[in-house]
């Protein structure tokens, strides 16, 4: 379990805010993910959590011990998985794993059930250099490292950033696993299609939690009627529909544009696309998704 | 169509290694074509080989009408290149920086001023051509670093992986730059691992180990393998890839 109580983070003598009076709370064995962009503050709270940072104001525990007092227990429950890769480059596979076992008293043998099938997959190479695994690699070794000391909570920065759609897939199956081993996992992701795969999410941008609540709940909140509008020329619809007098919000999302209108109808609008010269028309009413919310938060 | 890159078996072999195999497409003028792959599958050796920066092992490629082989120097004069890592130099200004890349590219004073002015207007950032790179935000920088790969005019502007990290509404007004460089007739090549900007591309490739397993518009590719969005086309094909990573 992890709370934070009015966290509040700046950088450069307090000139930049990165973190603006956070509380949130994480429930023992649960999946919950951080949701935002690039400065949103995602970072400044895993190493404030991980007692790398000290936070200017506030209280935050970890699995019941206290940040600043007891960081010498808190390091020794949670594993960290730091956005940027930070094993020894110079070292093997497994000697790097070998490492972090030891440093933790333990040993590789001792965990192994709980990293197999992710090592498994990187084991044929147990004798390359770090610094020499593809992307993919780095990212299972440092998730094994993150673990061999079979973590209470492990935090996750971002381990999906830059990474393709089948290895995402992949990860994500790979979380799921270690929660139902029982272990809590925080993660953070700039990909809102991941926010779907957690128990509950944050949605966060420029120091500010947006909206805290399961997916479903964040998507049902929604407080307007959307509506796709498809047409052949894509380009031309986001032109024409932005200058469409009743249109509240108009976004491109895929192949499709995402609209709000003010009145909260989409009467009129098919004359008006016809009239442009559209074809191939397709105007419906659907749900909206983690995106559509995002987009809709960080509007008001 | 009036092709501006043209490849035929485009080959790159590291060894016993072959990282782009026999690679043969087009891009036409003006087009936004959408270059996929998993981490690994070749993307960055084919490139680098049609921006002039690798050569090939074999095979024949134009790019905006010059060979692969004897005309890399104008092959890079006549290319805009955008990755994920900033090119702008952080300790200069916004205004500095368009002047920097336009002197490198050899433009004029002249033209360089009313370029400047041009691109600040596109960015609506006149208020900021003196501020310092290192004090705009991650999306501005982004759209500034975009603008700034096409500050020469170029024929055809490679962007690689260009909308990482940044909000959903940055993100689209990212592709709203693309549009309008695509528009002016700029070819526009382009990575991403979002799949939904897929489908904002006229044509998109997809890669696997070394070869391009699937070309078409995304439309056709969605109906060819029966999936309703290019996340499933995308994972059908790469999750067959053999090769390990980048």
């Amino acid at each position: 379990m992890i709370t934070l109580e009015n966290i509040k983070k700046t950088y450069n003598k307090g000139t930049i805010t990165a973190v603006k009076n956070i509380s949130f709370a994480v429930n023992n064995g649960e999946i919950f993910g951080l949701i935002g962009p690039d400065g949103a503050g995602k970072t400044s709270l895993f190493r404030i959590l991980t007692t790398l940072l000290l936070a200017d104001e506030g209280r935050a525990t970890v699995n019941g011990f206290d940040v600043v007092k007891q960081f010498r227990e808190i390091r020794n429950c949670v594993g960290y998985m730091p956005g940027r890769f930070s094993l020894y480059q110079d070292l093997t596979i497994e000697e790097n794993l070998s490492f972090f076992a030891t440093v933790f008293g333990t040993t590789i043998r001792e965990n192994y059930n709980l990293i197999k099938d992710i090592y498994q997959q990187i084991e044929p190479f147990k004798d390359r250099r770090a610094g020499k695994l593809s992307g993919g690699m780095k990212q299972k070794l440092a998730l094994c490292c993150a673990l061999i000391h079979k973590p209470d909570v492990l935090f996750l920065d971002e381990p999906t950033t830059g990474v393709d759609v089948v290895s995402r897939k992949e990860f994500w199956e790979m979380l799921k696993r270690l929660k139902a081993q029982g272990i809590t996992i925080l993660v953070s992701t700039p990909y809102m299609d991941e926010a779907k795969l957690c128990d509950r999410i944050g949605l966060i941008q420029k120091g500010e939690i947006l909206s805290i609540d399961t997916p479903a709940n964040i998507v049902g909140s929604f407080p307007e009627k959307l509506f796709a509008i498809k047409s052949s020329n894509t380009y031309q619809l986001l032109h024409d529909v932005r200058d469409f007098p009743d249109t509240a919000s108009c976004f491109a999302f895929g192949d499709a544009l995402h609209v709000t209108f003010k009145d909260q109808s989409d009467k009129d609008i098919s004359e008006y696309l016809c009239a442009k010269g559209h074809t191939d028309l397709v105007i419906e009413s659907i749900a909206p998704g983690i995106e559509d919310c995002f987009i809709h938060l960080l509007k008001n | 169509m009036d092709a501006v890159i043209k490849t035929e078996k485009l080959t790159k072999r590291f060894g016993n290694f072959i990282a782009a195999n026999e690679l043969t497409f087009e891009v036409g003028k003006g087009e936004i074509f959408g270059f996929l792959g998993a981490n690994g599958a070749g993307k960055t050796t084919a490139m680098r080989m049609l921006c002039g920066l690798l050569a090939p092992s074999s095979g024949k490629a134009s790019i905006a009408g010059f060979d692969i082989y004897t005309q890399t120097e104008k092959i890079k004069r006549n290319i805009g290149y955008m990755s994920q890592k900033f090119s702008l130099y952080d300790n200069l200004t916004v205004s500095e920086n368009i002047r920097f890349y336009g002197g490198i590219y050899g433009m004029t004073r002249k033209d360089i001023k009313t370029k400047t002015q041009s691109l600040l207007e596109v960015l609506q950032l006149q208020n900021e051509a003196k501020t310092l790179v290192s004090e705009l935000p991650l999306g501005w920088k982004q759209k500034l670093s975009f603008l700034v790969s096409i500050v020469h005019d170029p024929e055809i502007v490679f962007l690689d992986e260009p909308t990482g990290g940044v909000d959903p509404v940055t993100r689209r007004q990212f592709w709203d730059l693309i549009y309008y460089a695509a528009n002016k007739g700029v070819t526009v090549f382009v990575t991403t691992h979002y799949m939904d900007e897929a489908e904002y591309c006229n044509r998109v490739s997809i890669m696997v180990d070394g070869v391009i397993a699937a070309l078409d518009s995304p439309a056709n590719l969605k109906k060819n393998y029966g999936h309703e969005n290019m996340e499933d086309v995308f994972y059908e094909l790469a999750r067959k890839a053999k090769r390990q990573g980048d």
